[in-house]
C-alpha cells in the first residue's frame, strides 16, 4: 500500500540454473508489509523456482535475499518458517486419512484441543470456516485450501505465499478467498500471489512483478494497467484473439453415453454414476469441473482404456463399444488426447517419429507389418511444422521436450488422424498463451469441418470460449447439458460445488 | 546428504560401446587382485581365462559350440524382457525342447522316420513354446507372475527328464545308466567344421539374431513390445493388447529355448542325458542383459561369455583355479557391466536433504 514502507523481503540479482535451463536470471523483487504482490508469468517463466528460493526449498546460485533489510541464508523450508514465511502450494500437502486438526498439528506445535480452538477462531476472523474434526478426504477442494492457509496462519507469518491458489477453485470460492486475503492484508500481512490470470491480479493486487523467460520484464501497479498491457509484458506481444466463428447446425450423434455407471476399484477413485450425454458432429461439448470429480475415469471409459460394464453404455458412431478396447474405438474414427503426456500420450524414451507411430500407424505407416520410416518421418515433420512444435527434429526424444511442446505434438498427432470423434483432456495445460490460442483455433476449425469434439477442462474461460454445450462433472455425476451462450460462470460454479440443476 | 541417480537426457554412442570394454578391464583388474590373494598365479589364470580360447582352433570351436545355445536362448528372452515379460525359466523350456526332440530317435532308434532331423527341431521348438505358454496362460487368466511360474516349471521339467531317463526312455542296453539310446546318424546335426564339435545350430542362432533385429527394429510387433515395456500405459492408450504381448513374448522365448534344447541332444550330446540341464537357460539371462537386450549386442555378449566358459575350464586345469573363482570372474563381469551401464544412462548427484 504505502510504497515508502521499509521492505519486508528484498531479492537482489537472484539467479538459478538447472542444467542448460536458466530458470531465473538476476531477479530483483521488493515486497512490503501490507501489500498483495502479484508474481505474474506464463508456465515456465520461472515463478515456481523463484518461490522455492524464497521458501528455502532451493538456494540461489548467485544473488542475495534480504529479510527486514538483513541478508539471510535459508537451507530448508523450516528456516523460512522461522523467519515468518508461509507457503500454500498449488498441490496440497494434506493427509487424506487424518482430520483437519491432526493435519495441522503435524506442522504446528501445541495440544490438539488448543489447536482446534485456534482453528475455529482464525476461521471466524478471516472467513476461513472449517470444522477442525472433519476428515480431510471428505473436504471439498476449497475447504482443503482453507486448511492449508490456516495451517500457515497458525505459525504467525509476516509473508504468505500462494501458488496459483485460484486454479482449483470455482468462481464463488474465489470471491471468498479474495475477501480473506484482503482481511489479512488489512492486518499488515504481506502476500505474494502467484498467478497467470490477469483479471484476478488487477482486482486483488497492488503491485505486480512480471516474469518472462526467467527475467523480470515489468514492475507495475496492476490497478492502473489494462489486462492487455499486463499480457504484453507477460508474453512479449499482444494477447492473441480468438475470432468467434458462427456455430454450424450440429449433425448426427457420434458419441453417446447411456446410463454409464462405473464403480471404482481403488479407494480414492471416483465412481461414475448414471452418466447420460450425447455429442453430435459439428459440435464441441465441454465438461467442466474440478479435477478429481471423475474426469480421469470418464476419459478412460470413453477411450476404452477401462472397459465399461455394458457394451451399449458407450456408443461411438452409433456402435456399442463399451466392451471394446481402445484400438477398436480408434478404428471407428475416435482419437484422444489424454491429460498425462509422458508415459500415456507419448513414450518418453522414444523419438517423436516413433511416438507418431503410437496412434498414427493406421495412416499407411505399415507395409505388411513393417514400419515405413519414410512415412513415419513425413508425418512427424508435418506435425512439427503445422503445430509449431519447437524441437530439433523427428529424432528428438519425447521425454526431453517441454510439457507444452509435447502437448502440441500430441494434439497435432491426434488431429492429423482426421477423427470423426475426438476427446481432448485438458487441451492447454502448460501451453503458452499463443500456442493455447492456436490449439483452440484448430479445435474450432475441426468442429466447423464436422468433427465431434468433447473437451474436458478445468479452465472455465477456455470452455466458454470454444464450447457449444457445457456439462459439469461433480462427484462422478454429470449435469444436464447447458447452452454455453446463455449460461454464466456463476451457474457453472454453483454446479461445480454440487448444486443440482 | 543423499545420493541420487539422475537420468541423462541422451546416452552417448561411444559410451555405449566403451562400457563393455571398460567392464571387462575392471573385471580383469579385480580378478588379478582376487587370484593373487588366493595365492594362484594371477597372470597365468587370466591368460588361461581370456586368451587360451583363441590360441587353438579346437578351443575356439568349443567357444562357438557353447555360443550357439546361449545366443539362441538369449535372443528369445531379450524380446520378452524388453516388453517387461520376465521369462526366467528358459532352462525348463530348453529341457522340454530336448525331451520332445528326443522322442523321435527314442522311438525310431534305427532312424526309420522321414525327415528325422527337421522333425526333431520342430518338435523341440513346439515343446519349448507350449511349455512357456503355460506361464502366459496363467499370467493372462489369473495374473500369476510369470517369473515364479516359469521358474517352477523349470524344476518340474527336470523331474520329467529324470522320470523318462530312469523309466520308459532308459536305454535297455545302457548298463542301467540314466540315459537314452545313442541317436542314429540321421538324428544328428551336421557339423559346421570337420574335426570339431561345432554344428549348424550356430547358424540357427545367428539367423535368429537377424530375425530378432528386424522384429525389434523394423516390425510393428517389435515396436508394440518395446512400447509395452517402456510405457505400459501408453501401450494401453494406443490399444496394444497387453495379453497378446505376454503370449508373444513367452512363445518366442520358449520357441528359441526349445530349438536350443533340441540342438543340444542332436548335437554334442547325441542322446538324452541327465546333464541336459547345464545352466544355459540361466546364463542366457545374463547374456541378454549384458547385450543390452539389443540383438546385435547379444551376439557380442554371448561370444564373450562363451570365451569365459571355455577359458574357465582351462584355467582350472592349467592354473589350478577353483571353479568358484571362475564363477566369481563371471560375476565381476556382470557387476561391472551393470555399473558402467547405469552410469551411461544416469549421472550421480549429491543433494542436500530438503523437505518440500
Amino acid at each position: 500500500m504505502n510504497s515508502a514502507a521499509p521492505a519486508l523481503l528484498t531479492l537482489v540479482g537472484v539467479s538459478k540454473r538447472y542444467g542448460a535451463v536458466q530458470a531465473n536470471n538476476a531477479i530483483d523483487l521488493v515486497v512490503r508489509p501490507g501489500s498483495i504482490h502479484a508474481v505474474l508469468g506464463e508456465n515456465g517463466a520461472g515463478k515456481s523456482t523463484l518461490m522455492k528460493m524464497i521458501y528455502g526449498v532451493e538456494r540461489p546460485d548467485i544473488g542475495k535475499i534480504l529479510w527486514n533489510g538483513a541478508p539471510v541464508q535459508m537451507a530448508r523450508p523450516s528456516d523460512a518458517q522461522a523467519l515468518g514465511i508461509g507457503m500454500v502450494f498449488q498441490h496440497f500437502s494434506l493427509f487424506e486419512t487424518l482430520s483437519v486438526v491432526q493435519n495441522v498439528s503435524l506442522m504446528v506445535p501445541g495440544k490438539q484441543v488448543e489447536l482446534a480452538k485456534q482453528i475455529k477462531e482464525l476461521g471466524d476472523r478471516f472467513g476461513l470456516t472449517v470444522d477442525p474434526d472433519a476428515m480431510v478426504h471428505r473436504l471439498s477442494v476449497g475447504e482443503r485450501q482453507r486448511v492449508e492457509i490456516i495451517r500457515c496462519l497458525l505459525l504467525d507469518p509476516k509473508l504468505l505465499i500462494l501458488d496459483e491458489p485460484t486454479s482449483v477453485l470455482p468462481p464463488q470460492s474465489v470471491r471468498l478467498l479474495f475477501e480473506t486475503l484482503r482481511n489479512l492484508q488489512a492486518k499488515g500481512m504481506a502476500i505474494l500471489f502467484i498467478s497467470h490470470k490477469l483479471e484476478e491480479i488487477r482486482e486483488l493486487c497492488d503491485e505486480a512483478t512480471v516474469l518472462r523467460g526467467g527475467e523480470v520484464t515489468g514492475r507495475v501497479d496492476p490497478r492502473t494497467h489494462s489486462a492487455s498491457d499486463l499480457a504484453t509484458l507477460m508474453i512479449g506481444r499482444e494477447m492473441p484473439k480468438l475470432a468467434a466463428t458462427k456455430a454450424v447446425a450440429p449433425g448426427e450423434i457420434r458419441l453417446a453415453l447411456n446410463g454409464l455407471d462405473h464403480p471404482t476399484k481403488t479407494r480414492f477413485g471416483t465412481p461414475l454414476k448414471s452418466i447420460n450425454m450425447e455429442l453430435r458432429s459439428g459440435q464441441i461439448v465441454g465438461i467442466a469441473g474440478i479435477s478429481g470429480n471423475g474426469q480421469q475415469e470418464l476419459a478412460a471409459v470413453i477411450s476404452g482404456e477401462i472397459p465399461s460394464v455394458q457394451a451399449d453404455m458407450v456408443k461411438i458412431m452409433g456402435k456399442p463399444v463399451g466392451k471394446s478396447g481402445p484400438a477398436a474405438r480408434r478404428e471407428l474414427g475416435f482419437s484422444f488426447v489424454p491429460e498425462e503426456r509422458l508415459g500415456r500420450g507419448a513414450v518418453p524414451e522414444m523419438s517423436l517419429a516413433d511416438n507418431s507411430l503410437l496412434t498414427a500407424h493406421r495412416q499407411g505407416m505399415l507395409r505388411s507389418g513393417f514400419i515405413s520410416r519414410n512415412k513415419e518421418r513425413q508425418f512427424t515433420q508435418t506435425c512439427i511444422t503445422d503445430f509449431d512444435v519447437r524441437t530439433p527434429g523427428p529424432d528428438a526424444e519425447a521425454g526431453a521436450m517441454s510439457g507444452g511442446n509435447l502437448q502440441k505434438f500430441i494434439i497435432g498427432r491426434e488431429i492429423m488422424l482426421n477423427p470423426q470423434v475426438m476427446l481432448v483432456s485438458q487441451p492447454t495445460w502448460g501451453v503458452d498463451i499463443g500456442a493455447a490460442t492456436a490449439i483452440r483455433r484448430r479445435l474450432l476449425d475441426m468442429r466447423d469441418a464436422g468433427t465431434a469434439i468433447l473437451v474436458i477442462s478445468e479452465e472455465l474461460e477456455e470452455l466458454f470460449e470454444i464450447c457449444d454445450v457445457l456439462h459439469v462433472l461433480h462427484e462422478g455425476k454429470l449435469s444436464a447439458p447447458l447452452d454455453s451462450a446463455t449460461t454464466t460462470a456463476q451457474d457453472i460454479g454453483a454446479l461445480m460445488m454440487g448444486a443440482t440443476s | 546428504m543423499k545420493v541420487q541417480l539422475v537420468r541423462r537426457d541422451t546416452a552417448s554412442r561411444a559410451a555405449m560401446i566403451g562400457a563393455p570394454i571398460l567392464a571387462l578391464a575392471m573385471a580383469c583388474f579385480a580378478s588379478l587382485i582376487l587370484f593373487s590373494l588366493l595365492g594362484k598365479p594371477a597372470g597365468t589364470s587370466l591368460y588361461a581365462l581370456l586368451l587360451k580360447p583363441f590360441l587353438s582352433w579346437y578351443s575356439f570351436s568349443e567357444v562357438l559350440l557353447k555360443m550357439a545355445p546361449l545366443l539362441l536362448i538369449a535372443q528369445g528372452l531379450a524380446i520378452g524382457f524388453r516388453a517387461n515379460v520376465f521369462n526366467i525359466g528358459a532352462e525348463g523350456q530348453f529341457i522340454v525342447g530336448a525331451v520332445c526332440a528326443s522322442a523321435l530317435p527314442v522311438y525310431y532308434p534305427d532312424g526309420a522316420f522321414p525327415l528325422m532331423l527337421p522333425a526333431m527341431i520342430v518338435a523341440g521348438a513346439v515343446g519349448g513354446m507350449v511349455y512357456a505358454m503355460i506361464a502366459a496362460g496363467l499370467r493372462t487368466r489369473f495374473g500369476a507372475s510369470e517369473i515364479l511360474v516359469t521358474l517352477m516349471l523349470s524344476l518340474i521339467a527336470v523331474q520329467i527328464l529324470n522320470y523318462l531317463l530312469l523309466g520308459p526312455w532308459k536305454d535297455p542296453r545302457g548298463f542301467n545308466f540314466p540315459q537314452s539310446v545313442m541317436f542314429p546318424d540321421n538324428a544328428l546335426l551336421p557339423l559346421l567344421f570337420e574335426g570339431t564339435r561345432t554344428n549348424i545350430s550356430l547358424l540357427f542362432a545367428l539367423g535368429a539374431s537377424v530375425l530378432a533385429h528386424f522384429l525389434m527394429q523394423n516390425h510393428f510387433r517389435g515396436y508394440q513390445l518395446r512400447t509395452a515395456g517402456l510405457a505400459p500405459r501408453a501401450a494401453l492408450y494406443a490399444g496394444f493388447s497387453a495379453p497378446r504381448m505376454i503370449w508373444l513374448s513367452l512363445a518366442l522365448g520358449g520357441l528359441a529355448a526349445g530349438i536350443a534344447g533340441a540342438s543340444e541332444v542332436a548335437g554334442p550330446l547325441g542322446q538324452l542325458q541327465r546333464s541336459v540341464p547345464s545352466g544355459y537357460g540361466y546364463a542366457a539371462i545374463i547374456v541378454a542383459y549384458m547385450g543390452g537386450l539389443r540383438p546385435l549386442g547379444i551376439v557380442a555378449s554371448s561370444f564373450l561369455v562363451s570365451v569365459v566358459y571355455i577359458g574357465g575350464d582351462s584355467a582350472t586345469v592349467t592354473a589350478g583355479l577353483p571353479v568358484a573363482a571362475v564363477e566369481v570372474f563371471q560375476g565381476f563381469l556382470l557387476v561391472f557391466y551393470l555399473l558402467t551401464f547405469t552410469l551411461i544412462r544416469h549421472r550421480v548427484t549429491f543433494v542436500r536433504k530438503t523437505i518440500a
